[in-house]
């Protein structure tokens, strides 16, 4: 960063008069590690980490907390987070959880899942999970694509998007549609809150966080399952810039996966939605 | 009348040059460095800094969390 002198109209003021303990708004929180994420640049699994552990931190559950990562690029997540993980195989990170939370009642247990396991080889899991309303917390990225094998179609990808395994876009005849699986969440009993977020905007983040913080204030008070889900980007399978990618996911991913609360109730009744 | 002033310290050598954080910003304050990071990145950093309010839009959306936050009151 340069050091330059900053003048304002109302008066001068040196950068190091700013950049004081005492002025301070905004910091990485200290239950993210030292480890650097090996995602690509601009990639939404990062903010969202960011925002899980600043919420553990904020809400003092460190020592409470268990998390089940996935695979997919977010198989590292428990290098990045500080608190106690165990890794699933692909698509069975609600199965683990649901073990994790049955012996460990007032720990916070979630799952941390990309579309590719959550919606496609671990749909069993996810939808039975729910449907029993472990007492979890489900952190769904959904960036319409298996990041991590090099960008092949996943149930969620767009009709007529490009992929490694649709060349010419995805055609409904041949593959189906794109599955809004946190919709058919929602219409199960098990589920308190769901909800679908995004974290491409500042405004997106915080509001994402809020979402997140009720959700895991669920888990805590023991409402059944809390399942929110990210729409996210993924650049290097979209094979876009960031940037780019963050205005494509606004203009072709958000009108399809509507962002919003779809149910916020207790465990038992059906959704209204 | 006293106004809101802000400075960002951006981590250089974390920051992949996503650009994210420059796309974020309402003040045009931010840019991606000519230089590169030891990574090969075109590192942020504030090319305007007169005009950050230290809002912390910046910090918020990095996923690397690369961005440190300051604001106070200009006198
Ligand atoms: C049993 C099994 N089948 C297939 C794979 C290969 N595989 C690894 S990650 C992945 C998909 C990941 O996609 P997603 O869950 O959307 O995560 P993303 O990388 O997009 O975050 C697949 C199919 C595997 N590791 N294990
Ligand atoms: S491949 Fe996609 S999902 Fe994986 S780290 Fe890169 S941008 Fe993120
Ligand atoms: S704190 Fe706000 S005004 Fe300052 S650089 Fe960051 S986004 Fe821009
Ligand atoms: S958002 Fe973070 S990683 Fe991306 S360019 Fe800005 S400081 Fe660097
Ligand atoms: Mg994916």
């Amino acid at each position: 960063m340069e050091l330059k002198e900053v003048t304002k109209t109302e008066g001068t003021m040196d950068i190091q008069d700013i950049l004081k303990p005492e002025n301070l708004v905004y910091q990485k929180t200290k239950l993210l590690t030292d480890t650097p994420m090996h995602y690509c640049p601009g990639c939404s699994h990062g903010v969202v980490h960011k925002i899980l552990a600043e919420l553990i931190d904020e809400m003092g559950i460190q020592e409470r907390s268990i998390g089940v990562a996935p695979v997919g690029c977010a198989v590292f997540a428990y290098n990045y987070i500080d608190i106690d993980w165990q890794e699933a195989a692909h698509g069975r990170a609600p199965a683990v959880a649901t073990g994790i939370s049955r012996v460990n009642p007032d720990a916070f247990v979630f799952t941390y899942q990309g579309d590719g396991d959550l919606a496609s080889i671990g749909a069993a899991e996810i939808m039975h999970a729910c449907n029993r309303g472990e007492n979890i917390l489900v952190v769904f990225i959904n960036n319409g694509i298996y990041g991590m094998t090099g960008g092949q179609m996943a149930p969620t990808t767009l009709e007529g998007m490009v992929t490694a395994t649709t060349p010419y876009g995805r055609n409904t005849d041949l593959n189906g549609y794109p599955m809004r699986i946190t919709n058919l969440i929602a219409q199960l009993p098990g589920t308190s809150y769901v909800t679908r977020q995004a974290v491409h905007t500042a405004g997106g983040v915080r509001k994402c966080k809020r979402a997140l913080k009720k959700a895991i204030q669920n888990v805590l008070d023991k409402k059944g399952t809390s399942f929110v889900e990210v729409v996210s980007t993924c650049n290097s399978g979209w094979k876009m810039s960031p940037v780019a990618s963050n205005k494509w996911m606004e203009e072709n991913m958000i009108p399809y996966y509507p962002l919003g609360d779809m149910k916020d109730s207790v465990k038992g009744e059906h959704s209204e939605n | 009348m006293a106004r809101v002033i802000g400075a960002v310290v951006v981590d250089k050598e974390e920051c992949k040059g996503c650009s994210v954080c420059v796309e974020a910003c309402p003040h045009d304050v931010l840019a991606l460095h000519f230089e590169v990071n030891s990574k090969g990145y075109h590192y942020s950093y504030m090319k305007s800094p007169e005009a950050c309010v230290g809002c912390a839009n910046c910090g918020v959306v990095c996923p690397d969390t690369c961005i440190t936050v300051y604001r106070t009151k200009a006198s």
